[in-house]
């Protein structure tokens, strides 16, 4: 019986995500623009500026907005990632997140569920947006787009644990501008999103250093290996270490006991 | 009236940092009792719903919920509680249905048990009618009977009402308070209601009055009223608070 209702309670929580997602249409736009905008603007922009050499997965010489789309389906799920960190924090300003605190199960399976709603989301963004790419010519062989799913289920479920992570540190809504300064914008452009690793080698070894460690670059290049049928071993081990750091300690920091949820006085 | 403890609270305390927010409190509520949690703002009543209700640790002092304790056995104690908070909890996109559907699974009830319990529980507030309706479009009253509605679903032993009727009009609060009363007594339910209108108390309710986190008075409206030698509710409850003010 106790499997049947964390089955149910998984899919009520999916459930609500998806029907609150539909219900905010411009939600839904806004995170198809933003890459749209990168991809169509900046990278049609930056396509004679910047040359890119034959490095893997790619075989051959490819365009700027060929080597950019994994970053930008990263993007989608950074992006996506903070926004569930964002309305988890909105849930507990305006209480919402009380009625799953106080459901009859661990705490750890409903913060997975929220993670696993959340990650259901970008995927659907992550597909809508390489469907729109394809059409602009931008094609990955076609069992790239089966191998890439498993792929985004890990990238999107560690970005997701960040921003849970994050949500159990962020005592009010208004402390949310300060994540897009200092967390989404230095985990998006210090990382291989928009160029190579040896290319940022090139200008200088720090910003070569902190793309390497930046969890953000290996869910990136594991979600590009993949697009192209290839398993990148290294991204694979590091971003499924990342998403079970960043989830142990959300989970510390939702406990009542010893977390943030102390910490933060009258709830 | 059946006297089993619905819910149990001994020699309770808790501090933020330190700001002591209760102080060795004792609360019982027996189930069938509308238990009235008086005490002005400040008092130590969202302290203590967030306690029973898991939202911080008990570090001194137990609470029991139908015998499970809260930090032992936590998920057969949620498992008893229905729970309307202070703010509203609705989300404000989805409709009525959908919101109860959503708590429902999250109780672990089926699809075709939850549509029954929501039509049972929605007919007994007059709000079945409205479960089509996005919860936005609702006024205060209505999505206050919601949330109760929605509290009752999963069928609870004990139910905790943290100041329900605040900001609602008068007709709207006496539905709420008639029928959370009628409830306890239907439904062998404890209630554990927190307020700051006197008005809202029942001759036959039991009494808690709290103040700067510490029990002043407990027990039924009349064995408060002959503790203070106080002629209403009103009365003791400004003795209760004021004595220790000065």
């Amino acid at each position: 019986m106790m499997v049947l209702h964390y089955w149910r309670a998984l899919w009520g929580v999916i459930g609500r995500e998806l029907l609150r997602f539909v219900h905010q249409r411009e939600r839904f736009i806004s995170a198809l623009v933003r890459p749209l905008v990168w991809l169509f603007v900046f990278a049609a922009g930056f396509r004679a500026a910047l040359g890119i050499a034959i490095s893997p997965p790619y075989e051959t010489y490819i365009l700027y907005e060929v080597y950019i789309t994994p970053g930008l389906i990263g993007m989608i799920q950074l992006f996506n990632g903070m926004q569930s960190s964002l309305s988890m924090v909105y849930d507990r300003e305006m209480g919402s997140m009380r009625i799953l605190m106080v459901c009859p199960l661990p705490r750890w399976f409903l913060l997975l569920s929220k993670l696993i709603a959340g990650t259901s989301v970008s995927i659907l963004q992550a597909y809508v947006f390489l469907g729109i790419a394809w059409l602009y010519e931008i094609q990955a062989p076609l069992e790239g787009y089966l191998y890439v799913l498993p792929a985004l289920i890990l990238s999107g479920l560690m970005l997701g644990a960040l921003g849970l992570l994050l949500s159990s540190f962020i005592k009010q809504l208004e402390n949310f501008a300060g994540v897009m300064n200092f967390v989404i914008f230095p985990m998006f452009f210090m990382s291989t999103a928009l160029y190579p690793l040896w290319k940022i080698q090139e200008s200088s070894e720090l910003l070569h250093a902190l793309a390497q460690y930046n969890p953000f670059s290996q869910a990136v290049e594991l979600i590009r290996f993949a697009l192209y049928g290839q398993l990148n071993e290294y991204s694979l081990i590091y971003t499924s270490v990342a998403f079970m750091l960043f989830m142990l300690f959300a989970i510390i920091g939702y406990n009542p006991s010893k977390g943030m949820m102390v910490r933060k006085g009258r709830g | 009236m059946n006297n089993e403890i619905a819910l149990q609270v001994e020699q309770l305390s808790f501090a933020y940092g330190k700001k002591q927010a209760l102080k060795m409190v004792n609360v019982d509520v027996p189930t069938g009792t509308c238990c009235m949690l008086l005490g002005p703002n400040g008092a130590g009543k969202s302290t203590l719903f967030a306690l029973i209700t898991r939202l911080y640790d008990t570090r001194e002092g137990a609470i029991k919920l139908c015998g499970y304790d809260v930090k032992r056995n936590h998920l057969q104690a949620l498992s008893q509680l229905g729970v309307v908070f202070q703010q509203p909890t609705l989300d404000m996109d989805l409709t009525v249905m959908q919101n109860l559907r959503y708590h429902a699974a999250l109780h672990g009830i089926g699809r075709m048990q939850a549509s029954q319990r929501i039509q049972e529980e929605l007919e007994r507030l007059d709000m079945y009618e409205r479960r089509k309706e996005q919860v936005r479009k609702l006024n205060g009253g209505h999505k206050r009977r919601v949330e109760i509605a929605r509290a009752l679903l999963h069928e609870p032993r004990l139910l905790l009402l943290d100041e329900p009727t605040v900001g609602l009009d008068m007709p709207s609060r006496k539905a709420i308070v008639e029928h959370v009363h009628a409830m306890a007594e239907e439904k062998q339910l404890a209630v554990l209601w927190a307020t700051h209108l006197i008005d809202e108390v029942y001759d036959n309710d039991h009494l808690v009055v709290i103040h700067r986190g510490q029990v002043r008075a407990a027990g039924c409206v009349t064995e408060v009223l002959q503790t203070t030698a106080a002629e209403s509710v009103q009365v003791a409850y400004d003795t209760l608070t004021k004595e220790v003010r000065g």
